[in-house]
Order: C-alpha cells, then structure tokens, then sequence
C-alpha cells in the first residue's frame, strides 16, 4: 500500500498545525518523523490515521482518496508514548484484541498472539496484567497489539521515550528488524536525530507544521536542504557563523580570512552563513589549512564518552563534539582548529547553496 | 550499629491531636458505652445491668424490622444511583462551558440541607399544592404518602436518588476525564465499539472512584434521618421508620438511655462491620483477579 498526502492543511482554533504538506509514502517502507515538539509530528500521524480529517487537502492510500474516512474503515494501528493498553485485560488478551474485533477464528488468534508474543519477547508474560509490568514490557504488549494485525500503516508515535536509554536501544533495534520482513508503511516520531540515524529508512524533517525535506535518512543528514534542516539533524547543533564570499577568499570578520575551495569560486560574492558539524572542530590540527581560533570556554556537556564542548570566540559561539571526556575550566582559554574545507554554505535565506563532499561513513552529530 | 536517638519527646507533637480525638470521639463514644451497661433511673440513682440492654434490642420485634427496612433501602438506592450515576457522567460534556454549566446544575441538590430536602418534597407530593402530587392525581394515580407505604417508599427513594446520584455522577466524571485521550484514540484504531470501550477501559479505570463512591453511600444511607422524618415521618405506620429514628425516638422521646445507648453502639459495631467486609471483598476481589491474570 502506498500512501499519498497532497497539499495538505490542518487548523485548529485558527492555528495552522500543518501547513501545505505534500508527502509520498512507499509499500513496505519505514519512515521517520524527525521535528521538535510541536513541530506536527503528532497532528501528521493523527491525519495519516484518519482520526480526524485534514482542514484541506487530499490523502490517498494506493491511489483512492480516503480524506474523509473514518480510522474505523481503515487498517491502521497505533502506539503511542504512553503505554495505552486494556487495563483489566491479560497481555494475551490485549494482543488478541484487534483479531478478536476483526471476528478471526480461535486457533488463527492463538497463532497469531504466541507469534507476535514470541517475536517480542513477552511470551513468558501472557498471563499478567498491564500494571504488573515493567515500562519497557508494557510498551511491547502495546507494539503487540499493533503488531498482530495486518495493518497497512503502522504508526509510532515516539513510543520509546518514556524508557530508559539502553532498553530504548534495544526494543530500536528489534523493531528495525521486525519491518524488514513486512509490507506495510510504517512511520515513527522522533525528536532525537541519532534515533533517526540509527533507524535509518527515509526521514522527513517537519518544522513548525511544514515539511522541511524528506528522503534517505543519510542523504538529509549528508545534504540538508538548508539551515533549518541542518540543525534540526544535528545533535549537537551545527555550527553556523556568519561570513563573506569574496573572489576567491572566505572572510568572518576583517581579521579572519582563508583561501575557499574551488567549488565555491563559482558563487557570487557577497554575505553567506557558513555551517560546519561540531564533530569537524576539534582541539588539534587536522590539515595544515586549519583555522587556529583563540576561545573561551563556557561549559563542558559530558554525555557518556563524549563531550559538547560550548565555547565562546570574540565573533560568534562554536560547539565540539569530541570524543572522550574532556573537563576543561570554565573561562579557560584554548585554541581550536577549524576546517576551512567542510563548509556547508547557506545563502541569506537559509537555503543551501554547497555541500561539503563528504568520504567515508557516517559521522554521528 | 545502634546509634537511634530515643527521645520522646515526639509523643508531644501527637498530643494535640490525640485531645481533639478524645473530645470529639473517644468521650463521647465511652459515655455511651457507660450509658449502655447501666439503668439509670435518677441523676444519683443507677445500677450496673450487664448486657442486659444488648440482649433486649437484638431481640427487639420493631428494632429488627427497622433493620431491614434500612438495608432494604440502602440495597435499593445503591442499586439504582451507582448505575444512574455513571451513566450520567458518561453522557456529560467533556469540556467548554457546557461541562461547567452542567456540573453547578448538577451539584445543585448536594448543596440543599437535609431537612430543607424533605420540606421541599413534603410539598412537591402534596396533593392539593404539590407539583407532583396534584400532577399524579389529574393523572389519575391514587397517590398519597400519608396512607400508602408503597407510594411513601418510593417517594423517599425518589428524593434520595435525586439528592445523592450528584455525587456518584460527579466521582465518576472525575474518574472519566483522568483517562488519558490516547485510551479512546487506540479504541478507534482498534475498532472497538461503544460497549467495549465502556467494559475494557472506562469501566476498569473507574474501579477506584466507584469504590469510594459505593461505600459513601452505602454510610450515609445506611444513617439516613432527616429527609424522610421530615417528609414522611416515619409513616404511614411504622413502614418508613428507619434506624435513626426509632433510635431518636427511644433516646429523646422516651428517656431511654440505656437500651438506646446498646442499640447505638450495636448500630454503629453493623456500619463498621459492612463496611470493613465490603472493602476488604473489594480489595481481596481485585488482588485475585492481578495475581490470576484474568486470561
């Protein structure tokens, strides 16, 4: 089944949720949500699902119009970061709820139940009750229950951030693998860019109720589309400093100027903003045509074994990315290199104008 | 390692408490105790009687038909208004101003005094000015509470679910609106029909409040006084005579303060009793039911 979004609105109490989206959906294929609260993750989903109606705008599923239809005629299902299952039903019962309400046989749902059950890991569960379990089993009873049935569109709305970190890896990456072998589209909210990362299939940045860019979940982060895209990717955020293009020469201020790479001749001249990943500054010289950047710290974010290091140049604030844990003082000074040749370009605008080539794999962040 | 500082000096802090509980419950139930085991016949003049006093009101012909006049009412109002209740509640506004106009309309019976109640329908079943009762007259029913138990009783009924279902209707609304709307959504995905929704989610999540709201009623019933001792008096006969008032007309009317203070304390020992059973069944009921799983 495909699903198509054309043009579509959503307003609620005169504000517009989502504004002029346009979105193709293929069979088979997994696609992530990625936006910041509110952005209209949640309001798309609802849309996609048919709990309620676009305020304009068509949505087809294989090419038949089923703006109006209600979630009860589709084959949909849903879950949610709230763990929502039958409060008074067993785990058996919960997954076998769907088939029950679509009248399959006795030994069909029994299949059916251990299957989903087994694949999940809950099997050794079946007889307890919602409130007996842990978060993470909870939630995998309600992925169960979206999991028995067929559906043509299976939608997550960001159902693991109510878990903790490692169980949230984990159930990411059964998930991954339980898609592979289906047909059906589904579609998964996040606001966290490494979870896009690590889900891979295709992304579509949402931001403020619009569609930013959507494909290859390491084609966007390879080529966003323009600074709001970029940051919405990046976790830490993109550096992006201010600068002029000239001849053949980039300049942040009068003092600080460097020869441009050759793609970039071909510009106009003129007032650019100029992105560069926190993971591309760094505390040693990389390539003799390194930036040197006195600047000062001003905190240091210790996530596991790396570190966002905040600092502060007399022009404009940097953040790096750096492996391994790094406890510097703050307001001590240091000096950081800058690549001078990893440049994403962005005109005033906001739109890209050029993309660094990037070799090799994917870089986190 | 014991290292505890033992001071009790901490007893102080429960002190104040400890007398506000002794004056307002303690004292008053030991002279009662003390009221039950004598024959008082003079402010100088009493001797002790044993259990006597017990022996006579379990005994007592009027008493035990008071009895179960009283639990037949509390089984019938608890029967009609805990369903009446959450029905009502389910077909409530959910939100804007419909849901509070609703709400103070509804509240309004519960902010009535209790003997105001029973004026207020002493006069609306009165034949000749009562709203109802000269309505059910033109109708042509042969109604009158003054002569006929049956009508009386279900007057009393009436008036009692109409001041009480407020309450069980306002516990169950504010059971209903803490599901969360994602509840209702996953239903709809999941095809679910109205009856579903009710038995597998609203009703489950409404355990809690409907216990609260059971046993509320069931006290308060189970003491009712004032409504109808002022619409019926007790009447006709004895066939409206509740618990209360054959207690208030023993211990006021007739001085008797010896058996009404046993009658007292085993009326209150039966309150503290069903309650107690009911809840710990409830409790029991909703352990078993976790620890089987239900599958």
């Amino acid at each position: 089944m495909s699903l198509q979004l054309q043009n579509i609105d959503h307003i609620v109490g005169g504000e517009p949720h989502i504004s002029g989206i346009n979105l193709e959906l293929e069979p088979g294929s997994f696609n992530v949500l990625l936006g910041r609260t509110l952005a209209g993750k949640t309001t798309l989903m609802r849309l996609m699902a048919g709990l309620e109606p676009p305020t304009r705008g068509r949505i087809k599923m294989d090419g038949k119009d089923v703006t109006g239809m209600s979630v009860r005629k589709r084959n949909v299902s849903m879950v949610y970061q709230q763990f929502i299952n039958y409060p008074s039903l067993s785990v058996y019962n919960n997954i076998a709820s769907p088939l029950k309400l679509a009248k399959a046989s006795k030994q069909e749902i029994d299949k059916r139940v251990r299957e989903t059950a087994a694949m999940l890991g809950i099997d050794h569960l079946l007889d307890r009750l919602p409130l007996e379990l842990s978060g993470g089993q909870q939630q995998r009873t309600a992925m169960g229950r979206a999991l028995v049935k067929d559906a043509d569109l299976i939608l997550f709305d960001e159902p693991l951030v109510n878990l903790d970190y490692k169980l949230r890896e984990a159930l990411r990456d059964e998930l991954r693998e339980l898609f592979k072998a289906r047909n059906c589209i589904a579609v998964y909210a996040t606001t966290e860019p490494n979870e896009a990362l690590a889900l891979g299939g295709n992304t579509a940045v949402l931001h403020e109720g619009k569609l930013l860019q959507y494909g290859p979940t390491e084609q966007i982060y390879r080529e966003p589309n323009g600074i709001l895209s970029a940051e919405m990717f990046s976790e830490p955020p993109i550096n992006i400093v201010p600068g002029h293009l000239t001849d053949n020469e980039i300049t942040f201020d009068q003092d600080i100027h460097f020869p441009c790479d050759v793609a970039l001749r071909n510009l106009p001249a003129g007032a650019y903003r100029f992105g560069v990943r926190a993971s591309h500054v760094s505390l040693q010289p990389n390539a003799a045509d390194d930036l040197e950047l006195e600047v000062e710290v001003e905190v240091a974010e210790i996530s596991g074994s790396e570190t966002f290091l905040h600092v502060r140049h007399s022009l404009f604030p940097l953040v790096l990315h750096l492996l391994g844990i790094h406890t510097p003082k703050v307001n001590q000074r240091l000096k950081v290199y800058f690549p001078t040749h990893k440049l994403f370009v962005f005109d005033q605008q906001g739109s890209i104008v050029h993309t660094p080539e990037t070799r090799g794999g994917i870089q986190h962040g | 390692m014991n290292n505890k500082v033992y001071n009790n000096r901490a007893w102080l802090l429960v002190l104040p408490m400890l007398v506000l509980v002794a004056f307002s419950a303690i004292i008053p139930l030991m002279t009662v105790v003390n009221y039950s085991v004598q024959d008082v016949l003079g402010p100088n003049a009493s001797f002790f009687t044993g259990t006597e006093w017990f022996r006579t009101m379990l005994n007592d012909s009027a008493l035990q038909a008071a009895f179960g006049r009283q639990i037949l009412f509390s089984l019938i109002i608890l029967a009609i208004q805990i369903p009446l209740g959450i029905g009502i509640a389910l077909i409530m506004p959910k939100q804007g101003w419909q849901a509070s106009a609703v709400l103070i309309l509804i509240t309004l019976p519960l902010l009535i005094p209790w003997n105001v109640v029973g004026s207020i329908w002493q006069i609306f079943t009165r034949g000749d000015i009562g709203l109802m009762g000269w309505g059910l007259r033109e109708l042509g029913i042969n109604y009158n509470i003054t002569r006929n138990a049956g009508d009386a009783w279900a007057t009393i009924i009436l008036m009692d679910v109409w001041h009480w279902t407020p309450l069980v209707a306002m516990l169950c609304y504010s059971g209903l609106r803490s599901i969360p709307e994602a509840y209702y959504q996953a239903a709809r995905i999941d095809r679910a029909s109205k009856w579903a929704v009710f038995r597998y989610i609203q009703l489950p999540k409404l355990t809690n409040v409907l216990v609260i709201a059971v046993l509320l009623r069931f006290m308060h019933s189970f003491m009712i006084y004032a409504e109808p001792f002022v619409l019926t008096g007790g009447g006709p006969g004895s066939s409206t005579t509740f618990l209360t008032q054959s207690l208030a007309t023993m211990a006021i009317g007739q001085q008797d303060l010896g058996p009404s203070a046993a009658f007292s304390i085993i009326y209150f020992l039966v309150i503290l009793l069903v309650s107690w059973v009911f809840y710990t069944t409830i409790m029991h009921l909703q352990k078993d039911k976790n620890s089987q799983g239900g599958a």
